[in-house]
C-alpha cells in the first residue's frame, strides 16, 4: 500500500483506513503521512456556527481547508466516513502540566532561589520569581499523559509551570507526539501567579499581603524600566544607566505582549480581590480556580474578566475524623461548587475549564458530569472546552471551533460527546491523525476481518500511547 | 501580646474556641441583614439612651433617616411608614468602636520578615467572609481599627473597618477614615527571628537600641525619598526634557505620608523608656504619634503623652504575661485620663471584642471613672482616636446611626446585645439568630446526609463496575478454573502464601 490517492468508495469502514495508514507508517515515521484527510457525511459541530447535519471537514497540511455540506475534497485525500459520527473542535484543557517535569528545585520552581542564609529582604530581592522560565523550553513530549489526554479528545493544553510567586510562563501546545518544539502554538501565552509565602518569619513575603504588596511593586519597577530604558538609550550620555533586573526584563516582554495573567482565586473573597486585582495591574487577567463564582457570578460579568474553573472540586478530605464537625460553609461549597459553569452561563461570564492536577481524564469527565448535572447544558461545556478557551488564550483566532484557516485539531465520537457511552474515536492534532483504540468488549463479536482482529489485539495492548500502537500496527501489517 | 511568636495576642485562644464554637458555626453566612428597609426611615422606641455626650434619655426615642441619627429625644414622632424598633425596657448605646482589632484578616498579620513592612497593606486582604465579624458585631462593636501585627518596628498598613456583616470587603472601610500604620517596639520587633534555626540569619534589630535605629533610617529614607520626587516634579514641571522619574518605593510611600500628616501612627509599646523614645524621635523628624497601643505603662508618661497629643488605647485588665507587662496595672486606663490623655479601652482580640462594653466597666472598679467616661472609652474615645468621632461615637444628631442595643445597662455584666445597627440598618438581630439556627441545623443536615448518599452511591457504582468485567471474565475462565480448584489442595495455597511470606 501506498499513500497515494485511495479510492473513497472503498474505503467503508474506519478501521480500514487505519489498515492503510498502518501500512504506510514506515513513510509516516519520516514525514510522509500525507497531509490531506477528509471526514464525510459526518454531523459536524462547529462550535462558531450552526451544526452541519451531513457534512464534509478537509484537513490539509495541518489546517482545516474546508467545512460544509459540499466540500471540494482533494484528489489525494484519505477519507474517514463519518456517517454515524460527530466531529468537534479539539477540546482545550486550560492549565495542566502535561508534559512538564515535576516541579523542583533544580527547575527554577518552588523555592529556587530561597536560600536560607540570605532569605530574601523584601520586593528588591525578587522573591520566588522566575518570570524567564518558560513552559515550551520545558516540554517533554514522553510524558505518558499526552496520549491519555488525546484519546479522551483533548488536542490542546496550557502548559503551566508551576512553584513561586511569578513560576514562569505558560504555553499553549497541542497534544501531538512528533518533537516539542512542534506542538507549541504559542509559547509565551500566559503569566500564572502564585500567593506563595514563605510560610515564616525567615525571608520575605510570609503574608498574603507581602505577596500582594511584591507583586504590585514588582509591576511597578517594570513599567519604570520600560519607561526609562527608552528615555535612556535616546540619551545615554548625562543620563545614569538603567539597572539590569532579570525579573523586570521578562515581565516588560509579558506585559508588552499582553499575557494574561492568571490571578488564583477560588472562593468569593478571593475571587472578588482577584478582580479588583486586575483593574490595578491594569493587565488582561483571568480569575484561576473560581469554583465559589456561583455566589459571585454577576459581578465577574460585570469586570469582563474571563475565570479558568478548575474541575477539581473541592471534596471532602479523604478519611476525616467523623467526629470533627462539618461547618455548613464548607459543606454548601462543595454541593454548590459544580454549579458554577451553569451559574456563569447564566450570568454571562466567559470561561474555560482546567483538569487542576486531576490524574486522568475519566476524573475531567466525572467532574464535568457533575456540573452539567447541575445545569451546565452540552453545548455550553463544548463552548468552554473549545471556542471560549481559545479565546481567553488568546488563541480564538487559530483554534477553539471547524473553521477554515484554523488548526485541524478535530474530535470524531459516534455520538454526543459528553454522552456516557460515547466513544472516542479519532483525533486530529495539527492535521496529523490519531485513531484512538478502544477494547472491544469480549462478548460482542466483531466483523469477522483477519486483518482487523489482529490489528485490534495488537492495539488493545498498546492503547495508551497511539504512537507505539501505530508502529505496532505496521509491524503487524508488514 | 505575651510571647514573640504569637503577635497578634492571642492568649485566650482556647477560649475563643469554645465561645464562639457552636454559635459561629450555626450562624455562619446568616443570609445578610435585609439592608435596605424600605421606607429607609427607623425609629427605635422607649429606650433608655446612653447618648454619652448629653447625658442619659429616659424612655428616649432614636429617629434614624438614611442611615443617621435625624432626631434624638422623648418627643420624637414616629414618621409614616417607618421601621420601628420597640426597645422598652433595653439600652441604647453608640455602636462600640475597638481601637486595636485584627479580625477580617486573610493570611497572616504580620509580615514578619522584614524590619519594616510598611509596603504591606490590611486594606488588600479584608476577608469579609470572617466569621469573627459576626461574633464581634453581635458583641456590639460597629467599627474596628484593623491593624498589622507586632512583628516589626514599622509594620504594615491599617484600615479602619465597619463591621457590615454580608457585605464584600470593598465595603468594609470606614469611608473618609485617614488610614494608619502600625509601628512596633520592646520585646516584639526585637524578637521576632530571633533565634532562627541555621543557616537563616537573626533579623535586625535584636535589641531596643535596633529598634530606634530602625526607625530613624526609615524616616532618613522617606525624607530622602520626598525629596527626590519633590526634585523630580519641580524639573519636569520646569520643563526639563528627558527625565527619568524616580522609582516609586511602596515601603517608603507610607512613610512620606506619615511625614506630611495623611496617616495616623497606632504604636504597640509597653514600656514608658520606649514610649518616650518614640515621642523623642517623632519630634525630631516631624511628624505624630496618633496612638500608643497597650501602652501599659502609659500612667508613667501619662504628661508626656499628653503633651505629645498621642492617645492611649490600653487594655482593662491584662498584665504580667510577660516581662515588659509586669509593670501593668488596672488603673491605667483611668490614671491616662486622669492626666489628660484621650484613653480607649481596646481587645486585640475577637473575642474580648465581644465584651468591651464590660471591659469598659472594669475602669470603673479599678480607678472610679464616671459610667459615662467608661462608655466614652469603648465609643467616643477610640473614635476621636481613629479621627471618625465626626460620624461615630455617641447618639448625636448627624451622626451614623451605629447603634447598639442592649437587655441590661451594658456596664451591667448580665448586659446581651439584642440588636446592632450600622448605617441605621439592623446588621445584628439576637431573635433572628436564634431562629436561625434550627434552620441552619436542617440545611446542616440535608448537606450532610446528601453528602453520605452520593459517597454510597458513588461507592456502590465502583462495586459494580469492578464486578462486572470480573463476571466476565469468570464466565471465560471459570471453566478451567473450576477444574485447578478441585484439583488443588488446600495445603498447596498454605504453602504458597508460606513462600510468600519468606
Amino acid at each position: 500500500m501506498q499513500s497515494g490517492p485511495t479510492p473513497t468508495a472503498l474505503l467503508s469502514t474506519i478501521l480500514l483506513a487505519a489498515y492503510f495508514v498502518c501500512s504506510a507508517l514506515a513513510i509516516h515515521a519520516e514525514g510522509g503521512e500525507p497531509p490531506y484527510f477528509a471526514i464525510t457525511n459526518a454531523r459536524i459541530f462547529t462550535v462558531s456556527g450552526a451544526v452541519i447535519e451531513n457534512g464534509t471537514v478537509v484537513v490539509a497540511k495541518g489546517l482545516i481547508q474546508a467545512v460544509g455540506a459540499d466540500s471540494k475534497i482533494p484528489a489525494e485525500a484519505w477519507i474517514i466516513d463519518g456517517k454515524g459520527l460527530s466531529v468537534y473542535p479539539g477540546l482545550i484543557d486550560a492549565g495542566t502540566d502535561l508534559g512538564l517535569p515535576k516541579s523542583d528545585e533544580s527547575h527554577g520552581g518552588a523555592h529556587s532561589n530561597v536560600d536560607r542564609a540570605h532569605p530574601a529582604m523584601g520586593p528588591e530581592d525578587r522573591p520566588y520569581s522566575t518570570p524567564w522560565r518558560i513552559a515550551a523550553d520545558e516540554l517533554k513530549p514522553d510524558d505518558k499523559r499526552i496520549a491519555d489526554w488525546r484519546n479522551a479528545g483533548f488536542t490542546s493544553t496550557l502548559a503551566l509551570p508551576s512553584g513561586g510567586i511569578f513560576p514562569g510562563q505558560g504555553s499553549l501546545i497541542d497534544l501531538g507526539d512528533e518533537r516539542a518544539g512542534e506542538m507549541v502554538v504559542r509559547s509565551h501565552d500566559a503569566v500564572p501567579l502564585s500567593f506563595q509565602t514563605s510560610g515564616s518569619f525567615y525571608g520575605y513575603p510570609d503574608s498574603l499581603m507581602g505577596a500582594l504588596a511584591y507583586m504590585r511593586q514588582v509591576l511597578d519597577d517594570t513599567r519604570w524600566y520600560t519607561a526609562s530604558e527608552a528615555t535612556y538609550e535616546a540619551h545615554r550620555n548625562g543620563i545614569a544607566r538603567i539597572p539590569y533586573d532579570h525579573t523586570e526584563h521578562f515581565l516588560d516582554k509579558s506585559l508588552e505582549r499582553q499575557e494574561i495573567f492568571l490571578i488564583p482565586a477560588n472562593n468569593q473573597v478571593q475571587i472578588v480581590r482577584a478582580l479588583l486585582l486586575a483593574k490595578e495591574w491594569n493587565v488582561p487577567a483571568a480569575v484561576w480556580g473560581g469554583q465559589q463564582g456561583y455566589a459571585v457570578a454577576s459581578a465577574i460579568a460585570a469586570a469582563k474578566v474571563p475565570v479558568l474553573v478548575s474541575l477539581k472540586w473541592p471534596a471532602k478530605g479523604k478519611d476525616p475524623d467523623p467526629e470533627q464537625e462539618q461547618p455548613l460553609r464548607d459543606l454548601r461549597f462543595r454541593d454548590r461548587a459544580p454549579g458554577t459553569p451553569a451559574e456563569f452561563v447564566k450570568a454571562g461570564v466567559k470561561f474555560a475549564f482546567y483538569s487542576d492536577g486531576l490524574e486522568a481524564p475519566k476524573d475531567i469527565r466525572k467532574n464535568l458530569k457533575r456540573a452539567m448535572d447541575a445545569g451546565l447544558s452540552a453545548d455550553a461545556a463544548l463552548r468552554a472546552f473549545t471556542l471560549d478557551a481559545a479565546q481567553i488564550l488568546g488563541a480564538g483566532d487559530v483554534m477553539g471551533s471547524i473553521e477554515p484557516g484554523k488548526i485541524a485539531n478535530l474530535v470524531i465520537t459516534d455520538g454526543d460527546l459528553f454522552g456516557e457511552k460515547t466513544k472516542i474515536k479519532h483525533v486530529f492534532v495539527d492535521g496529523r491523525w490519531y485513531p484512538v483504540h478502544e477494547e472491544t468488549p469480549p462478548d460482542k463479536p466483531v466483523e469477522p476481518k483477519p486483518a482487523r482482529a489482529a490489528i485490534d489485539d495488537v492495539a488493545a495492548s498498546n492503547s495508551s500511547n497511539a504512537a507505539a500502537s501505530r508502529a505496532a500496527q505496521a509491524r503487524v501489517a508488514q | 501580646m505575651n510571647r514573640p511568636t504569637n503577635l497578634t495576642g492571642n492568649r485566650r485562644t482556647i477560649s475563643i474556641a469554645a465561645m464562639i464554637g457552636i454559635t459561629a458555626l450555626l450562624s455562619v453566612l446568616l443570609p445578610a441583614p435585609a439592608r435596605a428597609q424600605s421606607s429607609g426611615v427607623t425609629v427605635i422606641r422607649d429606650a433608655t439612651i446612653l447618648t454619652v455626650t448629653h447625658g442619659i434619655i429616659e424612655h428616649g426615642s432614636i429617629l434614624i433617616r438614611d442611615g443617621k441619627i435625624a432626631a434624638v429625644g422623648t418627643d420624637v414622632a414616629v414618621p409614616a411608614g417607618a421601621t420601628v424598633i420597640d426597645a422598652a425596657g433595653e439600652f441604647v448605646m453608640p455602636g462600640i468602636v475597638d481601637c486595636h482589632s485584627h479580625i477580617a484578616v486573610d493570611g497572616s498579620v504580620n509580615e514578619g520578615s522584614v524590619s519594616v513592612s510598611s509596603m504591606a497593606n490590611i486594606a488588600d486582604v479584608l476577608n469579609p467572609d470572617d466569621i469573627v465579624i459576626y461574633d464581634d458585631l453581635a458583641g456590639g462593636v460597629t467599627s474596628a481599627n484593623v491593624l498589622h501585627g507586632s512583628a516589626n518596628p514599622i509594620g504594615g498598613q491599617t484600615v479602619v473597618i465597619k463591621l457590615r456583616w454580608g457585605r464584600p470587603a470593598s465595603e468594609l472601610p470606614f469611608e473618609g477614615a485617614l488610614p494608619g500604620i502600625k509601628f512596633a517596639l520592646g520585646e516584639n520587633p526585637k524578637q521576632s527571628n530571633f533565634r532562627p534555626q541555621p543557616p537563616v540569619p537573626i533579623r535586625y534589630p535584636a535589641s531596643r537600641l535596633g529598634v530606634e535605629e530602625v526607625i530613624r533610617q526609615a524616616f532618613t529614607e522617606a525624607k530622602e525619598y520626598k525629596k527626590t520626587w519633590d526634585d523630580y516634579d519641580r524639573r519636569k514641571a520646569a520643563g526639563e526634557a528627558n527625565l527619568i522619574a524616580p522609582r516609586r518605593d511602596l515601603k517608603l510611600d507610607p512613610l512620606v505620608e506619615v511625614l506630611e500628616g495623611k496617616r495616623y501612627i497606632h504604636c504597640h509599646s509597653y514600656r514608658q523608656d520606649e514610649i518616650l523614645m518614640l515621642i523623642r524621635v517623632a519630634n525630631e523628624f516631624g511628624f505624630k504619634v496618633r496612638t500608643f497601643q497597650h501602652v501599659l505603662e502609659g500612667y508613667k508618661v501619662a504628661d508626656e503623652i499628653a503633651a505629645s497629643g498621642a492617645g492611649g488605647s490600653t487594655f482593662s485588665d491584662w498584665w504580667a504575661y510577660k516581662m515588659e507587662a509586669f509593670d501593668a496595672i488596672p488603673y491605667n486606663a483611668a490614671l491616662m485620663t486622669e492626666r489628660g490623655v484621650i484613653v480607649s479601652i481596646n481587645s486585640d482580640d475577637a473575642e474580648e471584642a465581644r465584651h468591651l462594653n464590660q471591659e469598659a466597666a472594669k475602669a470603673i472598679k479599678y480607678g472610679g471613672v464616671s459610667p459615662v467616661e467608661a462608655l466614652k472609652m469603648v465609643t467616643l474615645n477610640p473614635a476621636i482616636q481613629l479621627g471618625i468621632d465626626n460620624r461615630v461615637g455617641s447618639i448625636d444628631v448627624g451622626k451614623d446611626a451605629d447603634l447598639a442595643i442592649y437587655n441590661h445597662d451594658p456596664l451591667s455584666v448580665y448586659a446581651v446585645a439584642q440588636k446592632v445597627l450600622i448605617d441605621g440598618h439592623v446588621y445584628f438581630d439576637r431573635s433572628q439568630d436564634l431562629a436561625q439556627r434550627a434552620v441552619l441545623d436542617k440545611e446542616k443536615q440535608a448537606l450532610v446526609d446528601k453528602e453520605k448518599k452520593a459517597a454510597e452511591d458513588e461507592k456502590k457504582a465502583a462495586e459494580n463496575s469492578a464486578k462486572e468485567p470480573d463476571k466476565d471474565a469468570g464466565k471465560k475462565k471459570n471453566p478451567g478454573k473450576k477444574k485447578t480448584d478441585t484439583t488443588t489442595k488446600p495445603p498447596q495455597d498454605g504453602a504458597a502464601s508460606a513462600g510468600g511470606a519468606r
